[in-house]
Protein backbone atom coordinates (compact mmCIF):
# COMPACT_ATOMS: atom_id res chain seq x y z
CA UNK A 1 0.00 0.00 0.00
CA UNK A 2 0.94 3.65 -0.57
CA UNK A 3 1.08 6.53 1.38
CA UNK A 4 2.12 10.13 1.71
CA UNK A 5 4.30 12.12 3.91
CA UNK A 6 3.83 15.95 3.94
CA UNK A 7 7.32 17.24 5.08
CA UNK A 8 7.44 20.43 3.73
CA UNK A 9 8.79 23.98 5.75
CA UNK A 10 9.55 21.54 8.90
CA UNK A 11 12.40 22.16 10.40
CA UNK A 12 15.27 19.14 11.25
CA UNK A 13 14.40 16.62 12.53
CA UNK A 14 10.69 16.73 12.28
CA UNK A 15 10.65 15.31 8.31
CA UNK A 16 12.81 12.55 9.18
CA UNK A 17 10.97 11.78 12.46
CA UNK A 18 7.63 11.74 9.97
CA UNK A 19 8.98 9.46 7.69
CA UNK A 20 10.47 7.50 10.32
CA UNK A 21 6.98 6.87 12.02
CA UNK A 22 5.09 6.20 8.76
CA UNK A 23 7.69 3.32 8.31
CA UNK A 24 6.62 1.85 11.46
CA UNK A 25 3.32 2.40 10.63
CA UNK A 26 3.25 0.10 7.51
CA UNK A 27 5.12 -2.36 9.51
CA UNK A 28 9.06 -1.45 8.11
CA UNK A 29 7.57 -1.98 4.05
CA UNK A 30 5.73 -0.61 1.20
CA UNK A 31 5.69 2.49 -0.58
CA UNK A 32 5.90 6.21 0.81
CA UNK A 33 5.96 9.09 -1.32
CA UNK A 34 7.30 12.20 0.90
CA UNK A 35 7.24 15.55 -0.03
CA UNK A 36 10.42 17.88 0.93
CA UNK A 37 11.21 21.86 -0.08
CA UNK A 38 14.69 21.43 1.23
CA UNK A 39 18.10 20.18 0.41
CA UNK A 40 18.86 19.17 4.30
CA UNK A 41 15.54 17.08 4.40
CA UNK A 42 15.87 15.18 1.01
CA UNK A 43 19.54 14.64 2.33
CA UNK A 44 18.76 13.32 5.56
CA UNK A 45 15.16 11.21 4.40
CA UNK A 46 17.63 9.17 1.92
CA UNK A 47 19.85 8.52 4.39
CA UNK A 48 17.54 7.02 6.68
CA UNK A 49 15.97 5.01 4.09
CA UNK A 50 19.05 3.44 2.88
CA UNK A 51 19.66 2.67 6.25
CA UNK A 52 16.22 0.31 6.91
CA UNK A 53 16.56 -0.98 3.38
CA UNK A 54 14.13 1.07 1.54
CA UNK A 55 15.07 2.49 -2.00
CA UNK A 56 14.83 5.72 -2.74
CA UNK A 57 14.03 7.54 -6.46
CA UNK A 58 13.83 11.41 -6.09
CA UNK A 59 11.59 13.62 -8.64
CA UNK A 60 12.44 16.85 -9.21
CA UNK A 61 9.02 18.97 -9.09
CA UNK A 62 10.07 23.18 -9.61
CA UNK A 63 11.23 24.29 -5.82
CA UNK A 64 9.87 20.89 -4.24
CA UNK A 65 11.12 17.73 -4.39
CA UNK A 66 8.82 14.21 -4.22
CA UNK A 67 10.86 11.63 -2.39
CA UNK A 68 9.31 7.67 -3.24
CA UNK A 69 10.82 5.25 -0.88
CA UNK A 70 9.98 1.50 -1.71
CA UNK A 71 10.80 -1.58 0.27
CA UNK A 72 8.84 -4.77 -0.94
CA UNK A 73 9.32 -7.29 2.19
CA UNK B 1 25.74 6.75 3.47
CA UNK B 2 29.15 8.64 2.56
CA UNK B 3 30.60 10.25 5.35
CA UNK B 4 33.36 12.04 2.93
CA UNK B 5 32.21 15.39 2.82
CA UNK B 6 31.38 15.88 6.69
CA UNK B 7 34.59 14.50 7.30
CA UNK B 8 36.33 16.69 5.24
CA UNK B 9 34.87 19.56 6.01
CA UNK B 10 35.53 18.98 10.13
CA UNK B 11 39.09 18.52 9.13
CA UNK B 12 39.33 22.11 6.98
CA UNK B 13 37.15 23.37 9.96
CA UNK B 14 39.84 21.95 12.47
CA UNK B 15 42.92 22.92 10.30
CA UNK B 16 41.20 26.96 10.37
CA UNK B 17 40.49 27.20 13.70
CA UNK B 18 44.53 26.50 14.74
CA UNK B 19 45.90 28.71 12.07
CA UNK B 20 43.57 31.58 13.07
CA UNK B 21 44.72 31.21 16.34
CA UNK B 22 47.96 31.05 15.24
CA UNK B 23 47.83 34.15 13.55
CA UNK B 24 45.98 36.05 16.30
CA UNK B 25 42.61 34.78 17.29
CA UNK B 26 42.51 34.16 21.31
CA UNK B 27 43.72 30.66 22.54
CA UNK B 28 40.67 27.91 21.49
CA UNK B 29 39.07 30.77 19.57
CA UNK B 30 39.79 30.21 16.10
CA UNK B 31 35.85 29.63 15.52
CA UNK B 32 33.52 30.36 18.12
CA UNK B 33 30.05 31.44 16.89
CA UNK B 34 28.88 32.45 20.01
CA UNK B 35 32.18 34.63 21.29
CA UNK B 36 32.23 36.10 17.62
CA UNK B 37 28.35 37.22 17.76
CA UNK B 38 28.89 38.88 20.96
CA UNK B 39 32.25 40.37 19.41
CA UNK B 40 30.61 41.51 16.74
CA UNK B 41 27.28 43.31 19.25
CA UNK B 42 29.84 44.91 20.77
CA UNK B 43 31.34 46.60 17.78
CA UNK B 44 28.01 47.82 17.16
CA UNK B 45 27.84 49.25 20.82
CA UNK B 46 24.75 46.78 21.45
CA UNK B 47 26.94 46.39 24.78
CA UNK B 48 29.45 48.57 26.28
CA UNK B 49 32.44 45.37 27.45
CA UNK B 50 35.42 47.31 26.07
CA UNK B 51 37.18 43.94 25.61
CA UNK B 52 35.14 42.03 23.77
CA UNK B 53 34.36 44.52 20.85
CA UNK B 54 35.45 43.50 17.25
CA UNK B 55 33.36 42.60 13.77
CA UNK B 56 34.77 39.02 13.55
CA UNK B 57 35.33 38.59 9.76
CA UNK B 58 35.17 35.13 10.26
CA UNK B 59 30.78 35.13 10.69
CA UNK B 60 30.68 37.68 7.74
CA UNK B 61 32.82 35.33 5.46
CA UNK B 62 30.62 32.28 6.91
CA UNK B 63 27.14 33.77 6.08
CA UNK B 64 28.70 34.92 2.34
CA UNK B 65 30.34 32.10 1.73
CA UNK B 66 26.99 30.02 2.63
CA UNK B 67 25.09 32.28 0.53
CA UNK B 68 27.25 31.54 -2.55
CA UNK B 69 27.13 28.03 -2.04
CA UNK B 70 23.12 27.96 -1.89
CA UNK B 71 22.59 30.30 -4.94
CA UNK B 72 25.63 27.78 -6.97
CA UNK B 73 23.46 24.53 -6.06
CA UNK B 74 20.15 26.54 -6.36
CA UNK B 75 19.57 25.50 -2.69
CA UNK B 76 18.83 29.24 -1.74
CA UNK B 77 15.14 29.84 -1.11
CA UNK B 78 13.50 32.69 0.78
CA UNK B 79 11.25 30.53 2.86
CA UNK B 80 9.83 31.59 6.81
CA UNK B 81 7.47 32.31 9.23
CA UNK B 82 7.64 29.49 10.94
CA UNK B 83 6.97 30.96 15.10
CA UNK B 84 9.86 34.08 14.89
CA UNK B 85 9.60 35.52 17.80
CA UNK B 86 9.86 32.01 19.59
CA UNK B 87 13.22 31.87 18.08
CA UNK B 88 14.30 34.82 18.77
CA UNK B 89 13.93 33.84 22.64
CA UNK B 90 15.12 30.69 21.94
CA UNK B 91 18.40 31.93 20.17
CA UNK B 92 18.39 34.93 22.60
CA UNK B 93 18.60 32.34 25.93
CA UNK B 94 20.64 29.71 24.03
CA UNK B 95 23.45 32.36 23.56
CA UNK B 96 23.10 33.25 27.24
CA UNK B 97 23.58 30.02 28.07
CA UNK B 98 26.80 29.61 25.70
CA UNK B 99 28.66 32.70 27.03
CA UNK B 100 27.56 31.25 30.71
CA UNK B 101 30.38 28.51 29.36
CA UNK B 102 32.38 30.69 27.51
CA UNK B 103 31.87 28.82 23.70
CA UNK B 104 29.25 27.71 21.73
CA UNK B 105 29.28 24.14 20.42
CA UNK B 106 32.07 24.50 17.99
CA UNK B 107 34.63 26.32 20.68
CA UNK B 108 33.79 23.73 23.15
CA UNK B 109 34.75 21.03 20.66
CA UNK B 110 38.01 22.87 20.16
CA UNK B 111 38.43 23.46 24.00
CA UNK B 112 38.36 19.72 24.23
CA UNK B 113 40.83 19.24 21.66
CA UNK B 114 43.24 21.35 23.43
CA UNK B 115 42.85 19.92 27.04
CA UNK B 116 40.33 22.30 28.66
CA UNK B 117 38.49 19.80 30.86
CA UNK B 118 35.84 22.29 31.39
CA UNK B 119 34.53 21.23 28.34
CA UNK B 120 34.00 17.94 29.26
CA UNK B 121 31.63 19.01 31.65
CA UNK B 122 29.87 21.40 28.69
CA UNK B 123 29.26 18.45 26.64
CA UNK B 124 27.26 16.45 28.83
CA UNK B 125 25.71 19.37 29.79
CA UNK B 126 25.09 20.00 25.62
CA UNK B 127 24.45 16.53 25.46
CA UNK B 128 21.80 16.57 28.18
CA UNK B 129 19.96 19.33 27.13
CA UNK B 130 19.84 17.79 23.60
CA UNK B 131 18.67 14.53 25.35
CA UNK B 132 15.55 16.37 27.01
CA UNK B 133 14.97 18.76 23.15
CA UNK B 134 14.54 15.20 21.95
CA UNK B 135 12.03 14.21 24.38
CA UNK B 136 10.11 17.06 24.10
CA UNK B 137 10.31 16.83 20.16
CA UNK B 138 9.08 13.33 20.51
CA UNK B 139 5.90 14.26 22.63
CA UNK B 140 5.38 16.42 19.29
CA UNK B 141 6.85 19.82 19.73
CA UNK B 142 6.93 21.74 16.75
CA UNK B 143 7.49 25.37 15.63
CA UNK B 144 5.38 24.75 12.28
CA UNK B 145 6.07 25.07 8.78
CA UNK B 146 7.85 27.77 6.77
CA UNK B 147 5.95 28.76 4.22
CA UNK B 148 7.73 30.04 0.85
CA UNK B 149 8.25 34.23 0.76
CA UNK B 150 9.22 36.81 -1.50
CA UNK B 151 12.74 36.05 -2.69
CA UNK B 152 13.91 39.61 -1.87
CA UNK B 153 13.52 38.82 2.38
CA UNK B 154 16.12 35.81 1.85
CA UNK B 155 18.81 38.58 0.62
CA UNK B 156 18.51 40.77 3.49
CA UNK B 157 20.59 38.83 5.50
CA UNK B 158 23.24 38.40 3.11
CA UNK B 159 22.71 42.34 2.63
CA UNK B 160 23.77 42.97 6.14
CA UNK B 161 26.69 40.53 5.98
CA UNK B 162 28.05 42.26 3.56
CA UNK B 163 27.20 46.26 5.12
CA UNK B 164 29.35 44.45 8.03
CA UNK B 165 32.08 43.84 5.98
CA UNK B 166 32.18 47.37 4.34
CA UNK B 167 32.40 48.51 8.01
CA UNK B 168 35.04 45.94 8.67
CA UNK B 169 36.99 47.19 5.49
CA UNK B 170 36.63 50.95 6.24
CA UNK B 171 36.63 50.98 10.14
CA UNK B 172 34.07 54.04 10.53
CA UNK B 173 34.47 55.54 14.16
CA UNK B 174 31.11 54.43 14.94
CA UNK B 175 32.18 51.18 15.06
CA UNK B 176 33.87 49.96 18.59
CA UNK B 177 37.02 47.96 18.44
CA UNK B 178 38.51 46.72 22.00
CA UNK B 179 42.45 48.15 22.77
CA UNK B 180 42.62 44.85 24.85
CA UNK B 181 40.98 41.87 25.92
CA UNK B 182 39.69 38.79 23.69
CA UNK B 183 38.43 41.72 21.60
CA UNK B 184 41.76 43.04 20.35
CA UNK B 185 42.84 39.86 19.48
CA UNK B 186 42.52 38.42 16.04
CA UNK B 187 44.31 37.46 12.28
CA UNK B 188 44.35 39.83 9.98
CA UNK B 189 40.92 40.49 7.93
CA UNK B 190 41.76 38.90 4.83
CA UNK B 191 42.97 35.62 6.37
CA UNK B 192 39.66 35.62 8.76
CA UNK B 193 37.46 36.39 6.03
CA UNK B 194 38.74 33.97 3.84
CA UNK B 195 38.66 31.01 6.23
CA UNK B 196 34.93 32.45 7.25
CA UNK B 197 34.09 31.75 3.60
CA UNK B 198 35.48 28.52 3.34
CA UNK B 199 33.73 26.89 6.36
CA UNK B 200 30.78 28.86 5.03
CA UNK B 201 30.77 26.69 1.90
CA UNK B 202 32.00 23.43 3.58
CA UNK B 203 29.13 23.54 5.74
CA UNK B 204 26.34 24.67 3.73
CA UNK B 205 27.57 21.64 1.51
CA UNK B 206 27.85 19.07 4.15
CA UNK B 207 25.21 20.92 6.53
CA UNK B 208 27.55 20.56 9.17
CA UNK B 209 25.87 20.67 13.07
CA UNK B 210 27.44 19.50 16.45
CA UNK B 211 23.87 19.90 17.83
CA UNK B 212 22.40 18.02 15.21
CA UNK B 213 25.50 15.82 15.64
CA UNK B 214 24.02 14.36 18.99
CA UNK B 215 20.56 14.77 18.28
CA UNK B 216 20.72 12.58 15.39
CA UNK B 217 22.52 9.92 17.42
CA UNK B 218 19.94 9.88 19.81
CA UNK B 219 16.99 9.78 17.91
CA UNK B 220 18.28 7.46 15.22
CA UNK B 221 21.36 6.27 16.04
CA UNK B 222 22.42 8.08 12.64
CA UNK B 223 26.31 9.23 12.78
CA UNK B 224 26.48 11.36 9.87
CA UNK B 225 26.87 15.02 11.61
CA UNK B 226 28.62 13.77 15.01
CA UNK B 227 31.25 12.32 12.19
CA UNK B 228 32.05 16.03 11.47
CA UNK B 229 31.83 16.75 15.26
CA UNK B 230 34.30 14.11 15.82
CA UNK B 231 36.97 15.02 12.82
CA UNK B 232 37.22 18.12 14.21
CA UNK B 233 37.78 17.55 17.73
CA UNK B 234 40.51 14.96 16.35
CA UNK B 235 42.51 17.43 13.96
CA UNK B 236 42.69 20.05 16.43
CA UNK B 237 43.50 17.28 19.03
CA UNK B 238 46.45 16.87 16.72
CA UNK B 239 47.15 19.85 15.45
CA UNK B 240 47.54 20.98 19.68
CA UNK B 241 50.04 18.11 20.11
CA UNK B 242 52.26 19.55 17.28
CA UNK B 243 52.11 23.02 17.81
CA UNK B 244 52.63 22.22 21.61
CA UNK B 245 49.91 24.23 22.52
CA UNK B 246 48.30 21.21 24.17
CA UNK B 247 47.44 21.51 28.08
CA UNK B 248 45.51 19.18 29.97
CA UNK B 249 43.46 20.52 33.01
CA UNK B 250 40.60 22.75 34.59
CA UNK B 251 42.59 25.40 35.70
CA UNK B 252 44.27 28.49 33.79
CA UNK B 253 42.61 27.39 30.75
CA UNK B 254 42.20 30.49 28.42
CA UNK B 255 38.87 31.93 28.45
CA UNK B 256 37.58 29.21 30.65
CA UNK B 257 36.43 28.80 33.99
CA UNK B 258 36.32 25.63 36.31
CA UNK B 259 32.68 25.79 37.71
CA UNK B 260 31.55 22.77 37.27
CA UNK B 261 27.79 23.20 37.71
CA UNK B 262 28.04 26.60 35.77
CA UNK B 263 29.54 25.02 32.62
CA UNK B 264 26.94 22.05 32.71
CA UNK B 265 24.17 24.32 33.26
CA UNK B 266 24.93 26.85 30.40
CA UNK B 267 25.31 24.01 27.99
CA UNK B 268 22.37 22.55 29.06
CA UNK B 269 20.93 25.94 28.47
CA UNK B 270 22.42 25.97 24.86
CA UNK B 271 21.79 22.74 23.50
CA UNK B 272 18.19 22.58 24.71
CA UNK B 273 17.68 26.01 23.05
CA UNK B 274 19.32 24.99 20.09
CA UNK B 275 17.47 21.11 19.49
CA UNK B 276 14.40 23.11 19.65
CA UNK B 277 15.96 25.74 17.10
CA UNK B 278 16.71 22.69 14.77
CA UNK B 279 20.81 23.64 14.74
CA UNK B 280 23.72 24.94 16.55
CA UNK B 281 24.50 28.75 16.22
CA UNK B 282 26.69 27.75 13.09
CA UNK B 283 23.90 26.29 11.70
CA UNK B 284 21.52 28.59 11.87
CA UNK B 285 24.16 31.49 10.29
CA UNK B 286 24.65 29.32 7.30
CA UNK B 287 20.30 28.54 7.56
CA UNK B 288 19.70 32.49 7.48
CA UNK B 289 22.31 32.77 4.88
CA UNK B 290 20.40 30.05 2.33
CA UNK B 291 17.01 32.40 3.08
CA UNK B 292 14.83 31.12 5.98
CA UNK B 293 14.55 34.51 7.63
CA UNK B 294 12.86 32.50 10.68
CA UNK B 295 16.81 31.67 10.98
CA UNK B 296 17.76 35.25 10.59
CA UNK B 297 15.48 36.22 13.31
CA UNK B 298 16.94 33.54 15.38
CA UNK B 299 20.50 35.36 14.71
CA UNK B 300 19.24 38.49 15.89
CA UNK B 301 18.04 36.94 19.24
CA UNK B 302 21.11 36.19 19.87
CA UNK B 303 22.58 39.27 18.89
CA UNK B 304 20.15 40.78 21.55
CA UNK B 305 20.78 38.02 23.88
CA UNK B 306 24.87 38.61 23.66
CA UNK B 307 24.06 42.08 24.66
CA UNK B 308 21.81 41.35 26.93
CA UNK B 309 24.48 39.09 28.81
CA UNK B 310 27.37 41.86 29.24
CA UNK B 311 25.19 44.69 29.75
CA UNK B 312 23.46 42.43 32.80
CA UNK B 313 26.86 40.77 33.29
CA UNK B 314 25.77 37.42 32.99
CA UNK B 315 28.26 35.95 30.91
CA UNK B 316 30.78 33.97 32.86
CA UNK B 317 34.52 35.52 33.17
CA UNK B 318 37.54 33.25 34.16
CA UNK B 319 36.46 34.09 37.84
CA UNK B 320 33.29 32.41 37.23
CA UNK B 321 29.85 33.04 36.50
CA UNK B 322 28.53 35.78 38.53
CA UNK B 323 24.90 35.36 40.62
CA UNK B 324 23.01 37.00 38.13
CA UNK B 325 24.09 34.76 35.01
CA UNK B 326 23.18 31.61 37.61
CA UNK B 327 19.78 33.28 37.66
CA UNK B 328 19.54 33.66 33.87
CA UNK B 329 20.34 30.31 32.97
CA UNK B 330 18.00 29.16 35.63
CA UNK B 331 14.84 31.74 34.34
CA UNK B 332 16.52 30.30 30.76
CA UNK B 333 15.90 27.38 30.82
CA UNK B 334 12.32 27.06 32.71
CA UNK B 335 11.71 29.84 29.41
CA UNK B 336 12.73 27.87 26.81
CA UNK B 337 11.12 24.39 28.28
CA UNK B 338 8.22 25.96 28.12
CA UNK B 339 8.50 26.99 25.06
CA UNK B 340 9.62 23.58 24.16
CA UNK B 341 6.24 21.64 25.73
CA UNK B 342 3.55 23.85 24.39
CA UNK B 343 4.35 24.79 20.86
CA UNK B 344 2.55 22.29 18.82
CA UNK B 345 1.74 22.84 15.06
CA UNK B 346 -1.18 24.55 14.08
CA UNK B 347 -4.08 22.29 12.91
CA UNK B 348 -4.58 22.43 9.15
CA UNK B 349 -8.03 23.37 10.02
CA UNK B 350 -7.03 26.65 11.50
CA UNK B 351 -4.50 27.87 8.78
CA UNK B 352 -5.87 30.86 6.77
CA UNK B 353 -6.53 29.20 3.24
CA UNK B 354 -4.95 30.94 0.86
CA UNK B 355 -5.43 29.09 -2.10
CA UNK B 356 -9.33 29.25 -1.70
CA UNK B 357 -8.81 33.04 -1.13
CA UNK B 358 -6.70 33.59 -4.74
CA UNK B 359 -9.17 31.04 -6.43
CA UNK B 360 -12.29 33.22 -6.10
CA UNK B 361 -10.15 36.50 -7.70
Amino acid sequence: MESMVDARGLLCPEPVLLVKKEMARLGGKGEIRVMVNSGTARENITRLANSQGWKVTVHQQGDETELRLIKQS
Amino acid sequence: MDKGKILGAGVVVGVLALMLVQYGNPANMGFCIACFIRDIAGALGLHQAAKVQYLRPEIIGLVLGAFVAALGTREFKTVGGASALSRFVLGLFAIIGFLVFLGCPLRMVLRLAAGDLNAFLGLIGLAAGVAVGVLLINRGYSLGRAQPQSRIGGYIFPALALTLLVFAVIQPAFIFASKEGPGSMHAPLALALGAGLLVGILAQRSRLCMVGGIRDFILFRDTYLLAGFAAILLTAFIGSLVLGTFKAGFVNQPTAHADWVWNFLGMALGGLSCVLLGGCPLRQLVSAAEGNTDSAVTIMGMLVGAAVAHNFGLAGTPQGVPLAGQAAVLVGLAVVFFIGISSRPVLQAKQVAAKDLTARQ
